[in-house]
């Protein structure tokens, strides 16, 4: 996390310069099958590839709902990350392990977790059934699988920014007689507003890219459930180009978050 | 999920190529003799995978000092892998269309065989709660009804079906894959599901099948074929003679596959 850097050190402490091998191998590593795809694209074709109406379709779907989800997200992670870091009841570990659960989990485990619990037969889906709601195949669902999978991401990111922050500031104010709803608004949310931001970009990505929870929990119908990732999946079946053309956009949308973010925090007063 | 198990198949393709890659006194060996000993891959669409992992052990038991290795996966990606240079000497194709790819692609060596045919048919919750009948009760909008997409073989025979039954289905999802259709009417999320007679058998009594004449439009053939960059071609052909032989066929109809 960034921490205020105001004082001066007198002494530069250089790297090894072995470290720059295995760091630009990694460097590599990541930035080659990027190139790769880059260098297969059907340019004459691209544009007609990724605005045709099936791709338009999961592009604003999957928008749409990593938008949704990240808004869940936001909702429920700050509360969540506040009383992890700050909030003082028994067993705090346990149930931190529990709810970063997702973090690790391969995304198609969550998938038929979700189902068994929102499935049309599952521990709530079937009362959900009686009431007439209907989860399974729907957008909702996409949502609920996009939520689950990245709720960790906000949590563990606001997290970190609370704990790196300190509670000093809070003690002061409430030692000035500020109540503690007054501290969280004033004092701890504008602290770690970087944290919180870079944790819902986090989330964002997150939802967007998720594919496994989605298949396995909420199908896959054009403009309802199929989001890019699948779009992407599905078309490999028959038209490769459209495929990676859809990819590079994935891809695109990606860098363009990160570009976001990162010059917001540059611009910040953090 | 799919990125970073594209990167392992990558590593593990790369490793392969290079630790198979016979030399040339090796390679020579292999085409003179008749001895059937040595190690075959086998690509084969997922569908096959109950009836060809059997024939696999027979086939290691009836030719000691073979073993053979399976990649089960839809037949698309198959193809993909194999035109990609991916290290195989079989391929069993789950319909013509990927077969001819693989062929028009030059990884083919001689001419394919068919060796079983597969049908769609209608699945249902255990005891057909819904009372589905014939075809046309899919078109129900209150049934939930999951299809594979149209991108995929079970998707494509699908749509041959709607058109030549003159039924429009409007169902609530396109899987990409059969298995997933299955898996949808299994765990009850849908009311109905097209998938092959093959993975209704398999399921057994997870579902209940609802057989319906216009399947017949719809018939999926599958060939099998040795592949030109087969590092065993000699095992290769005994093992496509077994599962084009009568004793493939028994076990393929066993598990519900029709003969081509």
């Amino acid at each position: 996390m960034s921490r205020p850097r105001r004082r001066h050190r007198p002494v530069q402490v250089g790297l090894p310069r072995w470290v720059y091998v295995p760091a630009t191998l990694g460097a590599l590593f990541v930035i080659i099958p990027l190139l790769a795809i880059l260098v297969s694209i059907d340019w004459p074709n691209f544009v007609p590839l990724i605005t045709s109406e099936s791709s338009l379709a999961a592009l604003l779907l999957s928008i749409r709902t990593a938008t949704a989800s990240t808004v869940i997200c936001i909702v429920l992670g700050v509360p969540m990350a506040l009383a992890m870091s700050r909030g003082g009841f028994p067993g705090r570990p346990v149930l931190r392990a529990l709810v970063l659960l997702p973090l690790v989990l391969p995304p198609v485990v969550g998938g038929i977790a979700l189902l068994y619990t929102f499935g049309r037969q599952g521990l709530i889906g079937q009362y959900l059934e009686v009431l007439g709601l209907r989860i399974a195949f729907s957008t909702t669902a996409v949502i609920v699988a996009q939520a689950f999978v990245s709720l960790p991401f906000l949590v563990v990111s606001l997290e970190g920014a609370l704990r790196s922050a300190g509670s000093g500031y809070e003690q002061v104010a409430a030692t000035l007689g500020a109540r503690p709803t007054t501290v969280l608004r004033t004092v701890t949310m504008p602290l770690v507003l970087p944290g919180l931001v870079s944790g819902a970009v986090l989330a964002f990505a997150r939802s967007l890219g998720e594919f496994g929870a989605t298949l396995t929990f909420a199908g896959s119908l054009q403009g309802v459930t199929r989001t890019l990732p699948l779009e992407i999946y599905l078309q490999r079946e028959t038209d490769a180009d459209a495929a990676v053309a859809l990819s590079l956009l994935l891809i695109v949308v990606a860098t363009a978050i990160v570009i976001a973010t990162a010059s917001r925090r540059l611009a910040g007063p953090l | 999920m799919t990125s970073p198990a594209r990167v392992v198949t990558g590593l593990v393709t790369a490793v392969l190529v290079a630790a198979c890659a016979p030399p040339p006194q090796q390679q020579s060996r292999a085409a003179e003799g008749t001895a059937v000993t040595g190690e075959i891959t086998v690509y084969a669409a997922a569908s096959l995978q109950p009836t060809f992992t059997d024939l696999g052990e027979r086939f290691e038991r009836d030719h000691p000092g073979t073993t053979v290795t399976f990649n089960f996966a839809g037949s698309s990606s198959l193809v993909t892998q194999l035109t990609q240079g991916a290290p195989a000497d079989v391929f069993a194709s789950a319909n013509a269309e990927n077969m001819t790819k693989a062929v028009d692609s030059g990884v083919v060596s001689g001419a394919p065989a068919d060796f079983a045919a597969n049908t769609l048919t209608i699945v249902t919750a255990p005891g057909n709660p819904e009372g589905i009948q014939q075809f046309s009760d899919l078109a129900d909008p209150d049934l939930q009804v999951v299809v594979c997409a149209p991108q995929v073989p079970c998707g494509a025979a699908t749509e041959t079906i709607e058109r030549s039954a003159a039924v429009t289905l409007k169902p609530v999802s396109e899987e990409s894959s059969v298995t997933d259709v299955l898996g949808k009417v299994v765990s009850g999320q849908a009311d109905a599901g097209l998938v092959y007679v093959t993975d209704a058998a398999d399921a057994g009594d997870e579902v209940t099948e609802v057989p319906f004449p216009q399947a017949a439009a719809a018939v999926n053939v599958y060939p099998i074929a040795v592949l030109r960059n087969a590092t065993n071609p000699v095992v290769a052909q005994a093992f496509v003679d077994l599962v084009t032989g009568p004793q493939g066929r028994e076990v393929l109809a066993s598990a519900g596959f029709a003969a081509p």
